[in-house]
């Protein structure tokens, strides 16, 4: 038998690699956002233990996603050197780890806000784990679409912490992240197409084409910039996050019309590359200058 | 050999001794980390950690 299957190699580091960290950054961020600009106040110490529990929740779902993941972890570039192709983590470490941080995340969430918090942790980490990365991500090219409701799902279970309630403000967060995600990820997986053809996973590009999934970044773009602009025509952000949203906004449906335009070579993988980044700097300017503008300057005007 | 398990065991290699004592120093932190996060709770909380809103 292989020693590593029998002494574990593991550092603590490659468990924390398990947590998908740059990943838990951004919920950390949107969660913290949902937990600050809900009315209605909760002690400080209890919002942070809140927002950690959220994190580890997420963490763990992370965890669980590599463990059932890693046959294609493994066939694919990006991935190859996480901890359980890499032969640091074993799969059954990996399995242990993910769900005792999800039973601890979501029990300590239930005792520290309440359990309409906690059960819709619970509700993301399973589907996550469950519905994206076990059923979806394998089969349809519709994976992240569908699946992109786990990564939504943080504002509104900050918000759910501090008030016990979901309300119409932390539905439109989560309406945010929901479209956002489609483009966001099909820029990458434009650019990555060839790993997740070796790996058989039917992201859109592979499944549908290049020319189909340009068609659909600039359709869930066109759609993404007004939904970003929800906030303020509700009348929950102010003018700030308004001239933001609509400035990323254009930003994005600007870059999306270059991914539909340029289609081959060099120019084409440059435009879906600044697709991909500037998606991540669009959302989080958003939740940037919401939690500044209704968070923090709303408490001290 | 040192690498093939005998009937007493594995004997675990220098680098598999400290991996192992990092490992067992992040679980120890971890576990201090959960009591000192029920301590605060309580505390802050007082007599209303028992009154759980739905």
């Amino acid at each position: 038998m292989n020693r590593s299957a029998l002494v574990s190699q593991a550092e603590p580091r490659d468990f924390i690699a398990l947590l998908k960290p740059r990943v838990m950054s951004l919920v950390v961020f949107t969660a913290l956002t949902g937990i600050v600009i809900a009315p209605g106040g909760v002690h400080p110490v209890l919002a942070a233990i809140s927002l950690l529990c959220i994190a580890v929740g997420a963490g763990a779902s992370g965890a669980l996603n590599m463990w059932y993941d890693a046959d294609i972890d493994a066939l694919m570039g990006r991935t190859a050197t996480r901890p359980i192709p890499a032969g640091r983590v074993t799969p059954g470490e990996a399995l242990a780890f993910g769900l005792v941080l999800s039973v601890l995340s979501v029990l300590v969430l239930g005792l520290v806000a309440n359990w309409l918090a906690a059960g819709l942790l619970a509700f993301t980490i399973f589907f996550y784990a469950v519905i994206y990365t076990m059923w979806l991500k394998r089969w349809t090219p519709q994976n992240i679409v569908i699946g992109g409701a786990a990564g939504a799902f943080p504002p509104m279970i900050g918000w759910a912490a501090v008030t016990g309630s979901v309300s119409l403000e932390s539905l439109v967060l989560f309406l945010i992240i929901f479209i956002w995600t489609p483009p966001h990820f099909w820029a990458l997986a434009l650019i990555k197409s060839e790993d997740y053809a070796r790996a058989g996973v039917p992201m859109l590009p592979v499944a549908c084409g290049e020319a189909e999934t340009r068609r659909q970044i600039l359709l869930y773009t066109l759609v993404l910039a007004p939904v970003g602009m929800a906030p303020w025509f509700l009348g929950f952000a102010g003018l700030t996050y308004g001239v933001v949203a609509a400035a990323g906004g254009l930003g994005m449906i600007w870059l999306a019309i270059e991914i539909y335009r340029r289609r081959e070579g060099a120019a084409a993988r440059k435009a879906s590359g600044r697709m991909f980044a500037f998606s991540i700097l669009y959302l989080f300017a958003l939740f940037a200058v919401l939690l500044v503008e209704q968070g923090i300057l709303a408490r001290i005007l | 050999m040192a690498e093939q398990p005998t009937e007493a065991g594995i004997v675990l290699t220098p680098e598999e001794k400290r991996r192992q004592r990092q490992r067992n120093i992040a679980i120890a932190l971890a576990l201090a980390g959960l009591c000192v996060i029920f301590w605060i709770v309580t505390m802050v909380k007082g007599a209303a950690i028992l009154q759980r809103p739905m």
